[in-house]
């Protein structure tokens, strides 16, 4: 059975009925346009708000803990012995040489580090009292591992050396308190010290929970607030690519002893929500492929139910089962593929057209453009799926269709 | 080489149900090579029974068909198919054309199922077909373009496509005029005359006399026309042809 004829019986039928195979080749146009569309948008969003979250922190972060307590004397002597509330009042917080820590680090990290001295304390203006975390930073390496230069909207990161107890902000936290660069604020340490300091730049990174909650100084500045002169209780990392942070943080682990922590850890609930959300979108990608298919569904069943008498003839020609059911597969793949090239079009158009829409933010008061994320793999899946549910929902009408016995139609037709 | 291009042996055809039927009860036949038979017989009779039986489109409850020397109840969908395509022409009451092709893709239409041809040579043949049957100039026009007895004439080409060894026609002059009718049945005696078996269903008398040999049947089974005009169809008719 030469295949031609079999994709010329098919072309013939869908050429034949223009309006049912338009809008057949529609519904799957606009199932693979509107998936296309919902891919890009959703993995845009996704990827831009993952390049914030990345921008924003460091990609892995050394802190002065261990992922387990470290074992007490009296356990490290007896087999068995139960410890309970002690406390080493002579253990000194921080990483013990972080200058060496940080030397061996660099030797062979694909990337960068720099220290800072994390710590909390209270800033209080205009009667406005709001607890931040308070890290000090070198100017001079921070700019290496976070994106805080670029981050800066008032001032400059080199601006907290140029003046006694300079502090950096977030936008949100200086609306919240009222402040504007070069305003004096008062910050309360944790140990009760209050030294008062000048804001000498402002930032925005995006994430409201760091514009509202963290503020920037040099690292002397929070030692002096944590009580700790000379202490480096964090190491901060950037790496080249940061989706490699997991196995560098284990690496790290492995060599300091001290507990890092990569970003995609830091942020692991967020990242299971991603899943989660990933999942759904691929759900309702996937119902509005196959509901699109329907369409072909209709159209190969009316066609083959119109067709039941050609059916009948060809079979009885001698025309085998399976090559006539063949000739409405055809007819659904041409139904499909065609459709799918519009829908790559309308995608394409559907993407263009989002990417140019704006959405103001009620929070930031800013207007930003829809994120949408192009990629070639999302036009192979939606047309690759979209085909087989075409071809799928032939297969069935085009079956049972060619199970009719010859003789039935011809005697019917007689 | 045996002469006999077809045979039925026993042949049953039994619709089973909660009233079963008998169409076609126990009937032997054997039509040579180049013999035109025409069968004949009341309404309801079983003739066409008979004749989807003895074409494979139809397969028999009991007995045997065999076509060229190959017993044929054993074999499988698709081999029937096969046999088919390639032995036996098929004629209806109506032309059965593919409404969208043209005359000459309607007679292709076998050649191409059977890939044998080059479409050079398929496209030489129909033509000629066209041509023989008188339809040279209609070769382009699709079945609504045509005439009751020029449809049935492409009908006939492309039974006649594949060289079948029989060809089996299911009163072919059943929808035809009284000219187009004495047109079709020459032609089907013409191809008798060059040595292919033909086997006719028809209603009309004076046209199955014309044939090598008329087959009577009443009641699925083979009865004697010298026993006089068949009864009635209300008196004599089974369910089902």
């Amino acid at each position: 059975m030469t295949s031609n004829l079999l994709f010329n019986i098919a072309w013939t039928h869908v050429t034949s009925r223009v309006r049912q195979t338009l809008v057949g080749m529609a519904g799957v146009a606009m199932g693979v346009g509107f998936t296309i569309m919902m891919a890009g948008l959703m993995q845009g969003s996704q990827i831009d708000f993952l390049h914030q979250l990345v921008d924003t922190m460091p990609h892995v972060t050394v802190q002065d803990e261990r992922r387990a307590a470290p074992s007490q004397p009296a356990e490290q002597a007896y087999g068995a012995v139960q410890v309970s509330d002690v406390a080493n009042l002579n253990n000194r917080p921080g990483i013990k040489n972080p200058e060496t820590v940080m030397a061996s680090l660099r030797s062979w990290l694909p990337g960068d580090v720099a220290p800072s001295a994390r710590t909390t304390a209270i800033i209080d203006h205009g009667g406005g009292r709001i607890g931040v975390t308070l890290v000090g930073i070198d100017p001079r390496l921070e700019v290496k591992v976070s994106k805080l230069a670029s981050q800066m909207r008032e001032g400059q990161v080199g601006d907290l050396a140029r003046a006694p107890n300079a502090i950096i902000i977030g936008e949100a936290l200086a609306e919240k308190l009222g402040l504007k660069a070069g305003n004096t604020v008062s910050v309360i340490g944790g140990q009760g010290n209050e030294v008062t300091a000048s804001v000498v730049g402002l930032f925005r990174s995006g994430l409201k929970r760091i514009d509202e909650g963290q503020i920037y100084s040099l690292m002397s500045f929070a030692q002096l607030m944590m009580g700790q002169s000379g202490v480096v209780n964090e190491l901060r990392i950037r790496l080249n690519d940061p989706l490699g942070a997991q196995r560098i943080a284990t690496q790290v682990e492995a060599q300091t002893g001290y507990k890092s922590v990569s970003w995609q850890e830091a942020n692991a609930d967020l990242l299971s929500t991603f899943s989660v959300r990933d999942f759904i979108v691929l759900t309702v990608m996937g119902a509005m492929l196959l509901t699109s298919s329907f369409a072909t569904y209709n159209i190969i069943s009316t066609i083959t139910h119109e067709k039941r008498q050609d059916i009948a003839i060809m079979k009885s020609l001698g025309m085998r089962e399976y090559a006539v059911r063949r000739i409405f597969i055809i007819e659904a793949a041409i139904i499909g593929a065609v459709g799918i090239i519009a829908g790559w079009l309308l995608g394409y158009a559907l993407c263009y057209g989002w990417s140019k829409i704006t959405i103001y933010n009620m929070l930031t008061g800013a207007k930003v453009p829809l994120q949408i994320y192009y990629s070639p793999m999302h036009y192979i899946v939606a047309g690759g799926v979209s085909l087989v549910c075409c071809t799928g929902a032939a297969f069935f009408p085009a079956r049972k269709a060619t199970r009719v016995h010859p003789v039935e139609i011809i005697r019917g037709a007689s | 080489m045996s002469d006999i291009a077809l045979q039925a042996v026993g042949l049953v055809k039994r619709i089973e149900g909660a009233v079963s039927h008998t169409l076609v009860n126990g009937i032997d036949i054997s039509v040579g090579k180049g013999e035109f038979v025409a069968i004949t017989g009341p309404s309801g009779s079983g003739k066409s029974s008979l004749l989807y039986l003895l074409g494979l489109l139809d397969a028999p409850s009991e007995g045997e068909v065999i076509i060229c020397g190959q017993p044929t109840s054993k074999l499988s969908e698709s081999e029937r198919a096969d046999v088919r395509l390639t032995r036996c022409g098929f004629v209806f009451q109506f032309h059965f054309l593919l409404p969208e092709f043209t005359a000459l893709d309607n007679v292709l239409l076998p050649m191409r199922a059977a890939g044998k041809m080059s479409e050079k040579d398929m496209a030489e043949r129909g033509l000629e077909l066209l041509a023989s049957l008188g339809l040279k100039d209609h070769a382009t026009k699709r079945p609504n373009q045509l005439s009751g007895g020029q449809r049935q004439r492409v009908a006939i080409a492309r039974a006649l496509s594949n060289r079948p060894e029989i060809i089996v026609a299911d009163e072919p002059t059943g929808a035809l005029d009284t000219a187009s009718t004495e047109q079709v049945f020459g032609i089907l005696r013409d191809i008798a005359d060059s040595g292919r078996t033909v086997i006719v269903v028809t209603h009309d008398p004076a046209l199955a006399a014309r044939a090598d040999r008329r087959v009577h049947i009443v009641d699925g089974k083979i009865a004697d026309p010298a026993r006089g005009p068949a009864p009635a169809p209300e008196q004599t008719a089974p369910a089902g042809a």
